[in-house]
């Protein structure tokens, strides 16, 4: 009953969606009850999912198998968080969690939205509730999470095994939150191209909802890699497969949306160019939604996704994306360019950002669609992997990074390159000194590497170099300085630290790829291997009962260099329901580096196959994330930045001033 | 500079850059890419020694043996044979009779040195160009993996 009341919810939100869409698309400009009714809506559409969402879990929790979904994707014996997550570890389950979130961020406008000016906010709700309607229809016609089974089943077929891990519950909404955030931005795009009212004010509306997607979305990115890299036992953290490509790509964008709507907020520049940002960081979310869900790529993502589904997510891709620029293209030559700028200068740099974000962008799509093609076309089947992506997108890394330092020292409108160089020769030459140290430590056959080293190092202490500059370290007292650097606004800290974090996890990236050793071998119980100076003793293998699975078990000692022994546990499972296996690699952390035993197959003699990586300083790739996304919370924690505050403020200080105005008049008064 | 100067130099200076990424990408793209081949296109067109190509079919049943680490066994398209010769741990979805795809090249035996062998995420998938290679060859059974490719 409770998931019929569900389907039942999803159904009623879906009308909502659409009356809300037309309604505040038509009367817009003009009426003040259709802006609270498309408020209200809003707010009722997210009640109304949450409820059917809920129904769903619900069903999960108390395996309720005449669900077909939980029949489908669940187990009674799987342990309670794996139910949970089960629900949007499946095609149906991800659309409705996807559609959960969307109308999350749509009552998120209506409701932090308050101070936005009314006609703004309803058609920002409006093109929400496109976009609502799209998804809800998609759900209700094509992947309905609802369908019953009758009988109903006694037990379910199991949560595909890979999908039972910490990391479905974190990795899924995360990355959803990013993705669909972004649709705030979209909708805000689109609904200054038909008011056409585009200027600073709406940058800086926009902007929260840029970095709160973006958090997630690096979030997301960043778990789903860690997640890959200790679920899937092969010791990568980065493939450059198809799907993460296409979340990566969004990323990018939105990297770029969130700088380029710093130049249009305050300096009233890259007007079109910012919309059109916004318009395509959703726009490449939705295009991963369709990959992904569809089924057209090989990809160690594609779990058990439907072709015939992709036609219609196609439909909706083609007709959202082609709607968005057939706007963009009638509206954008009617808006007035921005001033010009010195090519020297904080916006001048702030494009050069946008402009190797954009090109590695449309390098990797280019990567990521031209087998798609090519297999359509001409039905020829190629693949292109990394040494493509490798390629392209290291070479235009390298100038983005080594202008990255220069960007935040720059002024606005014009600067003084020479002296701003001089201000970070300090860096420079303390990143030189650190890759020259690195290069002779470790001999000098990896010619890349130096240089990659150098250039983590570069934006890592470029980056702190603004910090120390601008709190005048070395000028003025010791005591004063750390007073300063405390005081320095949270916007300069964010920029700082999201760009210190960059450094960290190229110097991550770089050190792993060049220095990391594997070995492969076949191993007895007692006998030991030696890897980049760790001695690894194998010590037990024996079978072992898990709750839904049973566990290969095999335990391993390893002796580091200062003498120390640890213990590490390595597993294959089996799981019952679905006799499919996993490995669980050993994963044992040395400060920033990590020794990582995954073991493969036995033979009849209980010879095992054992492969174990050196990993020195991988935990830097995510530890950087981790500062990326910290800098984004600060800079959302500014006042400045939120949501309707401008107006806010600007308000009373209106009234601040008639008031002292008033005060003034009968000071004079009395006088 | 004037200001119509200024502005031709700015967008002179962005033209060049895309212009040397579009080069970037599309000679990366003729160079860096990899062709799918089943056994019997294999023999066909043959490839050169140590040229790397994605090799996919099935696993042939009874063929995968263990030499220390080395994983040795066949991919088949029902009409040809490949030797496939793999020194890492398999997937754990490898299976005898199962698709797969192994990255690598041919050594001068005509064996191929893989350097990766594709998972998938579930047991039931088998990549897509495999089933399309099969349809062509008229290998492939419909009801053998339902519709859950």
């Amino acid at each position: 009953m409770l998931i019929e009341l569900g389907h039942f919810a999803l159904i009623l939100a879906f009308v909502i969606a659409i009356i809300q869409a037309v309604l505040g698309l038509i009367y817009w400009r003009s009426d003040v009850r259709i802006a609270n009714f498309v408020r209200s809506a809003a707010i009722w559409q997210f009640i109304l999912i949450s409820f059917s969402f809920m129904s769903v879990v619900y069903a999960f929790v108390v395996s309720d198998f005449s669900l077909s979904l939980a029949y489908q994707h669940s187990y009674s014996l799987q342990p309670l968080i794996y139910k949970i997550t089960a629900v949007w570890g499946n095609h149906e389950g991800s659309i409705l969690l996807w559609v959960l979130i969307l109308v999350l961020f749509s009552a998120a406008v209506a409701v932090f939205g308050r101070d936005l000016p009314t006609q703004l906010r309803t058609l920002v709700l409006a093109v929400q509730g496109i976009l609502g309607a799209a998804f809800m229809g998609f759900s209700i016609f094509t992947s309905n999470p609802f369908a019953r089974l009758d009988p109903a089943p006694f037990e379910g077929t199991d949560l595909n095994p890979i999908l039972q891990d910490i990391g479905l519950a974190i990795h899924p909404p995360l990355l959803y939150l990013g993705y669909v955030g972004f649709s705030v931005c979209f909708s805000f795009a689109i609904a200054a191209l038909i008011s056409g009212k585009i200027d600073a004010a709406w940058a800086r509306w926009v902007r929260p909802w840029t970095v709160v997607s973006w958090v997630f979305l690096t979030l997301g990115n960043a778990m789903g890699s860690y997640w890959a890299y200790y679920e899937l036992g092969w010791g990568g953290w980065w493939f450059w497969d198809p799907v993460e490509n296409s979340s990566f790509m969004p990323w990018l964008v939105g990297t770029a949306l969130m700088h380029s709507a710093i130049v249009m907020e305050k300096r009233n520049a890259l007007k079109i160019w910012t919309i059109f940002l916004a318009i395509m960081t959703f726009s490449l979310s939705l295009l991963g939604a369709f990959l992904v869900r569809s089924g057209i790529l090989t990809s160690v993502h594609t779990f058990a996704s439907d072709p015939t589904r992709g036609l219609v997510l196609l439909a909706l891709l083609g007709v959202s994306i082609g709607a968005a620029f057939t706007i963009f293209a009638i509206r954008a030559p009617s808006l007035r360019a921005g001033g010009l700028f010195a090519p020297i200068s904080r916006e001048g740099a702030l494009v050069l950002n946008n402009l190797f974000l954009a090109t590695a962008t449309a390098a990797i799509l280019v990567g990521t669609l031209y087998p798609l093609i090519l297999d359509a076309l001409m039905g020829a089947r190629i693949s292109v992997g990394a040494p493509f992506f490798d390629l392209t997108f290291g070479v235009l890394m390298v100038p983005l990074l080594i202008v990255l330092p220069f960007g935040a020292f720059l002024g606005w409108k014009r600067a003084d390159l020479i002296a701003v160089t001089q201000r970070l020769a300090g860096a420079a030459g303390l990143a030189l000194l650190v890759a020259i140290v690195i290069f002779m430590l470790t001999g000098a056959e990896i010619r890349l590497a130096p240089l990659g080293v150098f250039l983590g190092f570069w934006v890592a202490f470029g980056s702190m170099a603004d910090l120390i500059y601008r709190s005048k370290f070395g000028k003025i007292a010791l005591g004063e300085s750390l007073k300063r650097l405390f005081g320095l606004s949270k916007s300069i800290w964010s920029t700082a630290l999201a760009h210190f974090g960059v450094g960290v996890t190229v110097i991550g990236i770089v050190i792993v790829s060049a220095w990391e050793s594997e070995n492969i071998t076949t191993m007895k119980v007692g006998e030991s291997v030696d890897l980049a100076g760790y001695s690894i003793k194998f010590t037990v293998a024996d079978e072992r009962p898990g709750p839904n699975y049973t566990i290969s078990h095999f335990e391993f000692d390893v002796l580091a260099k200062n003498g120390k022994v640890r213990h590490v546990v390595s597993e294959k499972r089996v799981y019952m329901a679905s006799s499919m296996p996993t490995t669980e690699a050993g994963i044992l952390t040395y400060g920033f580096s990590q020794l990582y035993v995954a073991v493969g197959d036995a033979d009849e003699e209980g010879v095992q196959v054992v492969r174990i990586w050196y990993k020195p300083y991988i935990l830097l790739i995510w530890i950087g994330t981790l500062f990326m996304a910290g800098a984004g919370f600060l800079s959302l924690s500014d006042r400045k930045a939120r949501v309707g505050v401008p107006k806010q403020a600007k308000a009373k200080r209106a009234k601040a001033k008639v008031s002292k105005t008033s005060k003034a008049k009968t000071n004079k008064g009395s006088a | 500079m004037t200001r119509k100067q200024k502005r031709f130099s700015i967008i002179a200076g962005l033209g060049l850059v895309i212009a040397l990424a579009a080069i970037l990408i599309f000679t990366a793209l003729s160079d860096k890419i990899t062709f799918f081949y089943s056994p019997s296109e294999l023999q066909e067109d043959p490839i050169a020694v140590g040229q790397a190509f994605r090799l996919g079919g099935l696993v042939q049943e009874d063929s995968w043996v263990k030499e220390d680490e080395y994983n040795i066994f066949y991919i088949t398209d029902n009409a040809l044979a490949v030797k496939v010769i793999y020194k890492q741990i398999l997937p754990d979805l490898f299976r005898e009779g199962q698709g797969v795809i192994a990255e690598g090249s041919l050594d001068a035996e005509g064996v191929f040195i893989a350097t990766n062998v594709l998972a998938k995420h579930d047991e039931n998938y088998i990549p897509k160009e495999v089933v399309d290679t099969l349809k062509e060859r008229g290998e492939w059974k419909e009801d053998e993996q339902g519709d859950k490719y």
